[in-house]
């Protein structure tokens, strides 16, 4: 027997939610999955007994009886009686219960079914994702946008049919609201004015320029986004200057923004517009002001969190985030050594990793950046990476060097981050700000049994089951205070390139976000 | 009989939040009304039947008595025996279930009572406000929410 249970808050008054639900016929308005529904022998939809026979968009055809429907404790339960996947004595539940302190609803979606023995671990994750998840939240976004709001063919008008509810419009939570002030105008085609930052060249701050770009409508798995906020880091300097080979001339580099989802092409059912939206990911374009791009990759913001932060800290965050949790995991206790910890990654890994409970030793290069990193959590702050810094760390370490060190300052540290570690130490070389490391002897390593990492973003973030796992860790770190997203330094996007020149001197501490 | 029912979502796995509320002689640890407690005769806390003698902030004492406790349904229900707030019959259950969607908490705290009926809005507001939801204030911000 397989069981599956999956729950969520959903954040719309319990009444609203289950003036949906007891509706038997009404998934077809709000789940992602579902075609077309319709109840067998013209019952009503709240009648025990009532039978949906319905289409997925992928064309298969399933029915479903509803055996139990509980007004008083918000509760239903129904079997599957045909089904093209081999969901055996499949019997579902759902549950509501009121969070009274927020309004909200905690929803409970249960079921137990035999399944193939060799198909089990597949099909409790279809049932646990693609239909309960997916199911969740595509009622609450329909809840939230409304009727004929926000939809553009994705959530569909409701019916004007006996036993379809009203749709609330007036308890809805607030919509949130569209971030760009000015509805960019669209052509026949559908595409959009937009201002993108664009270079013609590889090199200096200077090849960079503001440009008017058409944005177009979002084709198969694709969306269209209003960025309010763009995110700078230092990948864009390396794509500019072509020491990574990102972005073709002519192109717009930038790899991380967020605003709102103005459309959503066919086949995308986990965003809709209206939804705010972040994304940090190759390939680069996020330098505009819109921008289509696939929507694999792009993640709703949580409400609570604001845009301008969400776009200074979805990249270095999950960039943290994977760095102590998959390339090294730190374990209670270890001596961890943050290179440059009071930079934009630097400051996360200090925060995060003091309060997985490391002892974290940072390095600066001035007085005030030890200020920031000692607020971050830094057991022990040491400004410079010379002879001095492998003395200190062996000396708070009892001689024995450090577990870890989180190397992004490349070719300057390289040597002292090795010396700095202890017998069966890890290197994570994760960025060259100083330069290019070069051709190193990997033979002296064995004098300790070092580990050396050189690990590359994308491919901690590939597809959106990754994506989704890093940012919803980084964002329940931040939401349980293990991490603070600091305001991030504003600058107009017109400013690009003084901006550029600032990250690169070192001039700067914390994020740098563009207003699109 | 009166109910009072109490809900809200710690930012918090489950598990995290059942390790801080299971021991019946923790109350001071979590919340800020309790200013001591100790567990009569000496018995272990997560004995079914033992009791907990406590004092208030305000300096008033309650005894309560453990009926169930489930680390399997993540559950505790207890009875009071004695209190200065005049309820006949006090039964109480405090249950966390795990949100699968953002790996949270759903806490929900009950109790169902016997009262004199002109007391009964001033006791439900006592125990639902400034008791539960107080609790569970303090516990959601010692997991870092707000």
């Amino acid at each position: 027997m397989a069981r599956v249970r999956e729950s969520a808050i959903v954040d719309v008054p319990i009444v609203e939610v289950w003036r949906w639900l007891r509706d038997f016929n009404s998934h077809r308005d709000w789940h992602p999955a579902i075609d077309d529904s319709e109840i067998e022998n013209g019952l009503p939809a709240d009648t025990v007994g009532a039978v949906r026979a319905f289409t997925l968009k992928d064309g298969s055809f399933l029915r479903e009886q509803l055996l139990s429907l509980d007004d008083e404790l918000h509760e239903l339960s129904y079997c599957l009686i045909d089904s093209p996947i081999p969901l055996y004595g499949y019997v579902a539940t759902i549950r509501l219960l009121p969070v009274t302190d927020t309004g909200a609803t905690f929803w409970q979606w249960e079921s137990e079914f035999n399944p193939p023995r060799d198909r089990a671990r597949e099909l409790v994750a279809l049932v646990a994702n693609d239909i309960y998840r997916a199911g969740m939240r595509g009622l609450e976004r329909r809840l939230r946008a409304g009727p004929g709001e926000g939809g553009n063919g994705v959530l569909r008008v409701a019916r004007a049919t006996e036993g379809t509810p009203a749709a609330p419009r007036e308890k809805l939570l607030p919509v949130h609201p569209v971030e760009a002030t000015v509805e960019p105008a669209t052509d026949a085609a559908g595409s959009l004015k937009a201002r993108a930052v664009v270079m013609d060249r590889h090199g200096g701050p200077e090849v960079l320029s503001l440009r008017d770009i058409d944005v177009p409508t979002p084709g198969p798995g694709e969306v269209r986004i209003r960025q309010s906020h763009v995110g700078v880091n230092f990948i864009d300097v390396y794509c500019r200057t072509g020491y990574f080979d990102l972005v073709t001339p002519p192109g717009v580099p930038g790899m991380e923004a967020a605003g709102t989802v103005e459309s959503v092409g066919s086949g995308v059912s986990h965003l809709a517009a209206g939804d705010r939206v972040a994304y940090a990911c190759p390939p680069a374009g996020s330098y505009a002001s819109v921008r289509t791009m696939n929507a694999d990759l792009v993640v709703r913001i949580p409400d609570w969190l604001d845009t301008a932060h969400a776009a200074a800290g979805l990249l270095k965050g999950v960039a943290a985030g994977f760095l102590l949790h998959d390339v090294h995991p730190i374990a209670r206790g270890e001596w961890v050594v943050v290179h440059a910890a009071a930079g934009g990654v630097g400051s996360l890994l200090t925060q995060w990793a003091a309060a997985l409970g490391a002892r974290v030793i940072a390095t600066v290069s001035d007085a005030e950046k030890a200020r920031l990193a000692e607020a971050s959590g830094a057991d022990d702050v040491i400004i410079g990476r010379g002879p001095e810094f492998v003395d200190r760390v062996r000396r708070l370490t009892g001689d024995r060097g450090a577990d870890v060190v989180y190397d992004a300052i490349g070719r300057d540290s390289f040597d002292a981050s090795m010396a700095a570690l202890a017998v069966r130490g890890h290197l994570v070389s994760f960025g060259q700000a100083s330069g290019d490391i070069g051709a190193r002897e990997i033979g002296p390593m064995a004098s300790k049994s070092l580990t050396l990492s050189r690990p590359n973003y994308g491919h901690y973030i590939a597809d959106r089951t990754m994506m989704t796992m890093q940012a919803e860790r980084l964002f329940s770190a931040i939401e349980r205070g293990f991490l603070n997203i600091p305001p991030p330094q504003l600058a107009p996007i017109e400013d690009v390139a003084r901006v550029h020149s600032e990250l690169e001197s070192g001039r700067t501490t914390g994020a740098i976000v563009l207003e699109a | 009989m009166t109910r009072v029912y109490v809900s809200s979502v710690i930012p918090a796995p489950a598990a995290s939040v059942w390790r801080r509320v299971r021991d019946f002689n923790g109350l001071p640890e979590w919340t800020p009304f309790v200013a001591e407690s100790r567990i009569e005769q000496g018995l272990p806390s997560d004995k079914v039947g033992c009791i907990r003698n406590f004092i208030l902030t305000d300096g008033g004492t309650i005894r309560e008595q453990l009926l169930a406790l489930s680390d399997y349904d993540m559950s505790c229900t207890y009875s009071i025996l004695e209190s200065p707030m005049g309820v006949e019959d006090y039964i109480a259950k405090l249950s966390l279930t795990p949100v699968t969607d953002g790996n949270v908490t759903f806490a929900q705290w009950q109790a169902d009572f016997d009262c004199a009926p002109e007391r009964e809005q001033a006791l439900i507001d006592q125990i639902g406000k400034n008791v539960f939801q107080a609790a569970f204030n303090a516990l959601r911000q010692s997991f870092g929410g707000r």
